[in-house]
């Protein structure tokens, strides 16, 4: 748990040192691809004098300065699997991302899109000192919850407290000044697989970056994608990635659920490869081209050429219509999308009171896939793309950047952790030198 | 399972769009904004200086520089539209302005670049005639220099000499004789050129007197004396000199005093004018005198 603090804590610095700077890159390792956004923060938002709202809610106060997102190599399901690879790749983008923006990077905040995310809820409750909650109270409540056991190599990702209850009042926010006797909490708990953080830790250090957040991809797509409304009344996003689909369900603006299904868009690609005999790189092509989930009977007329450089005539002339695409593509993508309702199922989700869904991510782009995920997720089901940050390339506002897009929102805005609050001070071991110190300064 | 071992890939295969690690370094550093910096704009300004530096170590080459330069602002400073030819003295008489010309000396033509009409300004002023001076340059290669002359206002005896001398008291110039210059009214003796304000004023007070004044003398550098002819003197006070000649003028207008055989009309006490009579007058009165003393007593 110390341990847990401390390195939380450091990142948290560091994010706090690149912000004085002004500079902080983005880097989202995915399976398919790796991006880089630079962002420059100019301090608080200018006034603009035409009206009282800022542009973009508030979220202008940076501007993404460079981009740059190149092929993932070494990645699988969202975990790093052959370090050298995706450390050329980082690298890459990284490079490419500082040329466009003209000025060296130092600081990254990173997400994590696999690595066997699990959520935990967890309550903890304490008797308020004094009269009105105060600052430490909340320390306390938090350090009150009773850790769940997280199994062997495990490790916390998220912790952050997602209400609060005095006495017999329950959806606070914020209690601090509140008078009250018994202050309790709920907090939701992500924790992963430490191995895959570690490898992700070491491949950002080999590129000579510190690394100053990391975050859930599935969290930070849902920043990115869900409305305000969503996020305050429930509302699930899955973002359908490469490697890995994250699924995530906020409630009240804060993440209550996370979990990633091992499965996404490259799987898709797989079958194709293999149900139509093609490499792997024109499986791709093929898929984002002609792609789709719901045949009609024209699609049984379309012919797609196959195409290919093996020298055999024969192999490289052959046809497909796009009906038998289809019926290659759809039961994966059923099946991935059952997946996450199985996951969604388990958590609870119906019993939310709004029940949107939200799919984004680069897979969420075959075309028909939202009257099919309707189907099988249920009627409100809508396809999301990430809000537009200022300075972001037309390049990088599909569906597919919801990650990194939700990362620039998650550094200039971060939710507050268990290990952002004071440690209450019972569990100081330093705490009689700090007296002592404390004696030194008011008595010299 | 791939090679681990570094191999080189087989010619023909697409590159790797990966930088090295020490390309990336590379990049990185170039990226600091000190080093961008230094390399973008310290560096260029280091090497030219150092450039510049070796160039103009050498002595010999330093000179050349210098030549060259003295040697293209020469050419500049002589180019015909700068060239003074001749010079123009207005104001003065020839003698004068043959006196200014040599002061100045100049050699035309020579480059107005080359003169420095501030100083010859004070020249052409150290010349004694000469009062103010204004020295200008004319359109069409012409040094002009206006003179304004003195203006002599009284002869100044000294011994023998005869000086021509200003309102200020300066001497502008020697004569020959008296007659040269009737018109001017004659001072002498030691510091008479000191108060010649004064002694203006009094010539300026002789009235009808005036055709009769020879000259003021200066005595013991203090007073003045008025010489009529026929050597009659008119002594007069330290102060209020100008008032003592005026009641003198009015006594001889009034009373014929200077008609009279009268040597020296001495003024220095105030209150009581005092008289001494000429030889002649003297003895017709003692002679009446002892006339009106015999007959009387």
């Amino acid at each position: 748990m110390k341990q847990l603090y401390e390195t939380q804590r450091a990142m948290r610095n560091m994010r706090k040192a690149a912000l004085q700077r002004g500079l902080i890159a983005i880097l989202d390792v995915g399976t398919s691809k790796v991006a880089c956004l630079v962002l420059r923060f100019d301090g608080p938002e200018r006034s603009r004098g035409e009206d009282g709202v800022g542009s973009l809610a508030g979220q202008s106060s940076f501007r993404v300065i460079g981009a740059a997102t190149t092929r993932s190599r070494g990645v699988r399901f969202g975990e790093v699997d052959a370090m050298q690879e995706t450390e050329r790749a980082i690298r890459t983008a990284v490079q490419a991302a500082q040329k466009m923006a003209g000025v060296r990077v130092d600081h990254v905040i990173a997400c994590l899109s696999g690595a066997r995310p699990r959520s935990y809820g967890l309550a903890g409750d304490v008797n308020v000192n004094g009269e009105v909650v105060s600052g430490e109270d909340i320390g306390r409540v938090l350090a009150a919850c009773d850790m769940p056991d997280l199994g062997e190599g495990r490790e916390v990702l998220h912790a952050q407290p997602i209400n609060f209850n005095l006495d017999h009042r329950t959806g606070m926010s914020d209690p601090r000044g509140h008078a009250g006797n018994v202050l309790s909490t709920d907090m939701h708990l992500l924790s992963v697989d430490a191995a895959a953080m570690q490898n992700l830790f070491q491949c950002i250090r080999r590129c000579d970056l510190e690394l100053a957040g990391i975050a859930s991809s599935a969290y930070v797509s849902g920043i990115s994608s869900l409305v305000e409304d969503e996020q305050e009344l429930g509302a699930a996003c899955i973002d359908m990635g490469g490697g890995s689909t994250g699924v995530s369900i906020f409630m009240k603006k804060h993440m209550i659920y996370a979990d990633s299904v091992r499965m996404g868009g490259d799987h898709v690609t797989q079958d194709i490869s293999m149900g139509l005999q093609v490499p792997h790189a024109i499986a791709e092509r093929i898929k984002t081209f002609y792609g789709g989930v719901v045949a009609t009977g024209m699609d049984d007329r379309e012919q797609i050429e196959i195409g290919g450089d093996t020298g055999d005539w024969e192999r490289d002339r052959r046809t497909v219509s796009r009906a038998e695409l289809i019926g290659i593509m759809r039961p994966r993508v059923e099946e991935i999308l059952e997946e996450a309702r199985a996951r969604l199922d388990a958590a609870g989700f119906e019993y939310l009171p709004s029940q949107q869904i939200v799919l984004t991510g680069g897979a969420s782009q075959i075309p028909g896939l939202d009257g099919l995920a309707s189907r099988i997720l249920g009627q409100q089901v809508r396809l999301g793309r990430p809000l537009r940050v200022q300075g972001l390339p037309q390049a990088a506002t599909g569906p597919a950047f919801a990650a990194a897009v939700g990362l620039t929102l998650f550094a200039a805005h971060p939710q507050d952790e268990w290990w952002d609050f004071e440690v209450p001070t019972e569990s100081y071991p330093s705490r009689s030198l700090k007296r002592a110190v404390k004696w030194f300064k008011d008595n010299w | 399972m791939r090679p681990l071992i570094g191999q080189r890939e087989p010619h023909g295969m697409r590159h790797d769009p990966s930088p090295s690690k020490w390309q990336y370094r590379y990049e990185r550093w170039m990226l600091t904004p000190i080093y961008r910096r230094l390399i973008r704009t310290g560096l260029p300004v280091l090497m030219v200086s150092a450039l510049v530096g070796i160039y103009v170590m050498d002595g010999d080459r330093r000179q050349a520089i210098s030549d060259g330069y003295n040697d293209m602002v020469r050419s500049f400073q002589q180019r015909p539209e700068f060239m003074l030819s001749a010079m123009a003295v207005d104001g003065v008489d020839t003698e004068t302005a043959t006196a200014i010309r040599s002061v100045l000396n100049y050699n035309f033509p020579v480059s107005s670049f080359d003169l420095d009409l501030e100083e010859g300004r004070r020249r052409v002023e150290e010349v004694a005639v000469v009062e103010r001076a204004t020295l200008r340059i004319k359109p069409g290669g012409i040094l002009q220099v206006l003179v304004t002359p003195r203006v002599p206002v009284a002869i100044w005896r000294q011994g023998e000499a005869l000086h021509l001398v200003d309102a200020s008291g300066r001497v502008i110039a020697d004569v020959q004789s008296r007659g040269d210059r009737a018109e001017l009214p004659l001072i002498a003796g030691d510091g008479a050129k000191d108060a010649l304000t004064e002694a203006m004023s009094i010539f300026a007070a002789a009235g009808p007197v005036a055709p009769r004044v020879r000259g003021l003398v200066r005595m013991g550098e203090r007073r003045w004396d008025v010489v009529l002819d026929r050597d009659q003197r008119i002594l007069l006070p330290e102060t209020d000199a100008v008032t003592s000649f005026e009641r003198v003028v009015v006594m001889s207008q009034t009373q014929d005093l200077l008609e009279r055989d009268v040597a020296v009309v001495d003024m220095r006490n105030k209150d009581r004018p005092t008289l001494r009579l000429g030889e002649s007058g003297a003895a017709e009165m003692r002679r009446i005198n002892a006339d009106v003393s015999g007959a009387g007593n």
